[in-house]
């Protein structure tokens, strides 16, 4: 991870919106974006979309995305939709 | 199929992507919901389903024109009401199922998404009971319903899925193709995110989703026989056939399609058929009837009398029957393409048979269910349990329905207590895996989380057993009538057997059967065993070493169960609680079995084993249960005192080596170690004083007990790679066993405390803990040594030094068997041993290289260094490693 990441905490009842803003700042970050996930209990389908789509907008760009405190329920929902491999975590 | 996948345009190709993703992001999000989540989903789901049951069943009979709306009406309400009642307690998330005393949970993993096909017959309710299913298992299903029946399916997965997000469901949880076509269906059923094809409907659609190479439930055809037998309650029988046969038209795929009617009934219940409805067909309409609701050409059911009315089809075929006309009954004669009628019908036509006995009723029901029913549903009405129980056995079907209707029976939770369903597993018989009534559970992936348990272990010794000096005068407190005394000619020459015989009481006639001084003979038993017979013994007195009492224990065996056949009892096993043969339990006669050893080393009189030697054959037979365990074991040194200087040596050493190996054994147990430890002790401590001082009562008592002790560690924990070695190497080269032990005991003492190459599986063992038993028996016998490689050591050197004392050839190369000769027979010496039992106690398993190694070590003799003995405290630390 590079010293000058990005980092925002993503709020557990407003998931999309915080995805939202981290797509935006995919466009303007130098090194990492940090996801904080720490207080995310569960995601939702729109949620889901919303990380395919920022997955999808990380690829193309050489900004990394790096998910942190994401809880293991969370995590085996990203590796059904085999987004694990497109995203960083940190614990 | 993969020429209709290719021409799906792009355009389809990216709407059906679009429904896998929609719900392969729903599945993976139910993953996160707990059993609460779920429940509360599932209630309002079925409340909407009961709501809209009759508006549902009006669609589908306005969509497909089969059936009838009253009854698919009761259909959607069993499909929701029904399905809940049985699965609203049940656990699907989580762990759903605990065996505490097994240790094994059963834990509950979602398929993910189902792919799922829905029949023309039953549309509605089998698309409330599947989504109904799917909540409840935290599953996403992609319905494609019979294309004739797609409007009214999309509208029960609209209210399905509208109640289900309403109270919490991922959106996308259910979505379903409005129109299909089978190129649509061969795309999903192959599609690589779809877990589970579910196909509930024609032999086409089911043969397409088994040949997708995905996991499938699928649902086929029936033809459902049924046995009206002549003890059954005919108004009932008759009622309930009715009642299922027209019951939405005979659209069920489990209702009944042929009855077979024992002879003496058939009359008044062609005539009860008549009074209720039903119109009986002559030859003639018969043949008609057949002619038209059949093709000739596939002899399949023609699809437009499907789920059509009696009179409907009555009026199709050409008969004249009464307005209110419920069923046709058509009788055959057979079952096969010459009898049309023999096959499904989906509506309600029903063929009847005319049986003359119970044999030939069951023979026609099997005809009919293999005539396109197997592993579907049959169906009995009896009161003869007999029968019944018969026909279950004979009928290859999922479903066998006593004394109800075969469609509301087979659907269950109606007319008895089978899993309520809409889709019928038909076994391998129907290409299917299953012969369930489907529900939940097999929309599930049952994960099973199994605890490691700790066996049931036993410790297991003689009823009695009398030690120390003149313990034989105890033989008088056992009453006989009868008693023969089993010994060699040693004994009777040194004046033993007549010391035994003043100890039994007067009155007791005494017989004894002087054998061979060597392994019993086959021949030598069956002797003993006449012996026992003419003499009609009530007590065997064994008088001398293993060999004679090994004899004594199989003729006790053979007299007792005559029928024992020794070849299989002596047949290989690897626990002696799951082993496959079992030794007799009944007996013809009942005999004591009183065990006097005259030898301070195999400790015959207490174990469970005997070895016969079967001259015919040339092999070994080795018993092993412990009802060959002698009753009475006695352990008097005054046998013991006369023994040659040679023999107390090698049997010491045989006392020793089944200590050590029971306390390093995967079974051992603080009930064997606490034997094999005081063992070891005494022999290290009183064999040299027996050996140099053969007249030392004290260490003759105590190395007579010593055997005995150390039997009854082994007997209970068993022993090792030691002997598996010595049996081989004895038995080639005839080596006394004990000194074939003694030849290899501080190679295998070193070898098992290395690191194994190959851990022994040792479920009661917790990691590798022979070296450190090792070590404490260094501990036991004051070696000293600073770590456990140096009580290791120092216990191999302190055994070579007793071994030193006693005189015992320190190598096999000793012995004068020449390089090349021990060269020569290697091979064989590996394959024995590697076959013999007992190292499978071993806490090191040996590998074929390894048994050559060990043999190789015990050939060149002595080679580990001697460690220093220091002093060593023997902390509490050092002891709880076992």
């Amino acid at each position: 991870m590079t010293m000058n990441a990005e980092w925002i905490e993503i709020d557990g009842e407003r998931v999309v919106q915080g995805l939202q803003a981290a797509r935006e700042t995919l466009d303007t970050a130098q090194g990492d974006v940090v996801l904080d996930f720490s207080s995310v209990r569960r995601i939702d389908p729109n949620a889901l979309r919303a990380m395919e789509k920022l997955a999808g907008l990380a690829d193309g760009k050489t900004v990394k995305v790096v998910l942190r405190g994401v809880n293991v329920d969370i995590y085996k929902v990203l590796k059904l939709v085999k987004l694990t491999s497109r995203f960083s975590f940190l614990a | 199929m993969a020429e209709t996948v290719a021409s799906l345009s792009e355009e389809r190709i990216a709407y059906l992507e679009g429904l896998v993703s929609q719900a392969r992001i729903a599945a993976a999000v139910f993953t996160q919901y707990t059993q609460e989540d779920v429940d509360r989903i599932v209630k309002p789901m079925v409340l909407a389903g009961l709501e809209q049951a009759q508006y549902l069943a009006r669609l589908a009979i306005e969509e497909t024109r089969l059936g009838v709306v009253e009854d698919k009406a009761l259909k959607n309400m069993v499909a929701t009401e029904f399905v809940y009642n049985y699965i609203k307690d049940k656990r699907t998330v989580g762990a759903i199922r605990e065996f505490p005393e097994r240790g094994v949970v059963e834990v509950a993993e979602p398929i993910g998404v189902i792919f799922s096909l829905t029949p023309i017959t039953n549309p509605t309710s089998t698309v409330l009971f599947k989504c109904i299913m799917a909540i409840k298992t935290r599953n996403a299903v992609i319905f494609s319903p019979h294309p004739s029946a797609g409007h009214c399916c999309y509208e029960a997965v609209r209210i399905m899925y509208e109640a289900a997000v309403k109270h919490g469901a991922p959106e996308g949880v259910f979505t379903c193709l409005e129109s299909q076509t089978l190129q649509d269906n061969a795309y999903l059923m192959r599609h690589k995110d779809v877990g589970l094809i579910d196909a509930t409907g024609g032999p086409g659609m089911v043969k397409a989703a088994y040949s997708s190479g995905k996991p499938a439930l699928g649902v086929g055809p029936g033809n459902t026989p049924v046995y009206l037998e002549k003890t059954a309650d005919l108004n009932m029988a008759v009622v309930d056939i009715i009642t299922s046969k027209t019951f939405d038209n005979g659209t069920i795929c489990a209702s009944e399609q042929t009855v077979v009617i024992d002879d003496e009934i058939y009359d008044s219940v062609l005539q009860k058929f008549s009074e209720l409805g039903a119109h009986i067909c002559n030859e003639k309409e018969t043949e008609l009837l057949g002619r038209t609701v059949i093709d000739p050409k596939t002899g399949y059911m023609q699809p437009m009398a499907v789920g059509q009315k009696a009179t409907d089809i009555a009026r199709m075929v050409g008969l004249s029957v009464k307005p209110k006309t419920k069923l046709l009954i058509a009788p055959i004669q057979g079952v096969g393409p010459e009898h049309p009628l023999s096959v499904e019908k989906l509506f309600p036509v029903l063929a009847v048979y005319r049986a003359k006995s119970v044999n030939e009723a069951l023979t026609v029901c099997v005809d009919v269910n293999h005539a396109g029913g197997i592993g579907h549903t049959a169906v009995i009405f009896s009161r003869n349990d007999e029968i019944i129980q018969k026909f279950g056995e004979v009928m290859n079907a999922g479903r066998i329905i006593v004394n109800s209707p075969g469609s509301i029976g087979a659907l269950g939770g109606v007319y008895n207590d089978m899993v309520p369903t809409f889709s019928f597993g038909c076994g391998t018989g129907g290409g299917n895996s299953t012969t369930d009534n489907v529900n939940v559970y097999n929309y599930l992936n049952i994960k099973r989380v199994a605890r490691r348990t700790q066996a049931h272990m036993w410790f297991r010794v003689p009823n009695q057993i009398y030690f120390n000096m003149n313990a034989v005068e105890n033989v008088r407190h056992f009453p006989s009538r009868s008693t023969i005394i089993i010994t060699n000619p040693a004994m009777e020459q040194i004046g033993h057997v007549d010391t035994v015989r003043r100890h039994i009481p007067p009155e007791t006639l005494v017989h004894v059967s002087v054998i061979p001084d060597a392994e019993p003979e086959v021949k030598v038993v069956m002797q003993g065993v006449e012996a026992l017979n003419f003499y009609k013994a009530d007590q065997i007195i064994a008088l001398g070493g293993g060999s004679v009492i090994d004899a004594a224990k199989i003729m006790k065996l053979k007299y007792e169960s005559p029928e024992a056949d020794l070849e299989e009892l002596a047949a290989p096993f690897l626990d002696l609680r799951k082993r496959v043969i079992q030794y007799p339990t009944e007996k013809v006669a009942q005999a004591r079995l009183i065990a006097i050893s005259t030898t301070s080393g195999t400790g015959s009189e207490v174990t469970p084993f005997a070895v016969l030697t079967d001259k015919e054959h040339g092999r070994k037979v080795t018993l092993a249960d412990y009802s060959l365990s002698p009753d009475v074991a006695i352990v008097d040194p005054q046998f013991v005192m006369s023994m040659p200087k040679g023999l107390t040596a090698d049997t010491g050493i045989d006392c020793l080596t089944h200590a050590l190996e029971a306390g390093v054994s995967i079974f051992a147990s603080p009930y064997t170690d606490s034997n094999a430890m005081q063992a070891i002790r005494m022999v290290f401590k009183f064999l040299p004083i027996a050996y140099e001082h053969p007249q030392d009562e004290e260490a003759r008592t105590m190395m007579h007990n010593a055997a005995c002790i150390a039997a009854i560690a082994f007997s209970n924990a068993a022993v090792g790679v030691n002997h598996a070695l010595a049996h081989a190497f004895g038995a080639r080269f005839g080596v006394a066993h004990g000194r074939a032990n003694a030849l290899m005991l501080p190679h295998v003492i070193a070898f098992n405390a290395g690191v194994p190459t190959k851990f022994m599986p040792s479920p009661n063992q917790r990691g590798y803990i022979a070296h450190k038993k090792y070590a404490m028996v260094a501990d036991l016998l004051g070696l000293g040594g600073q770590t456990i490689d140096e009580k290791v050591k120092n216990l191999v050197a302190a055994t070579e030094q007793l071994l030193d004392r006693l005189a015992i050839p320190r190598s096999i190369a000793d012995l004068g068997i020449s390089k090349e000769e021990f060269e020569r027979a290697m091979p064989d010496l590996v394959k024995i041993a590697f076959d013999d039992p007992s190292w499978r106690s071993n806490p090191r398993m040996p590998l074929l290289s390894e048994l050559g190694e060990l043999f190789w070590s015990a050939y060149r003799g002595r080679s580990l260094p001697t460690v220093a003995k220091a002093p060593q405290p023997q902390t509490a630390e050092e002891w709880s490693c076992v």
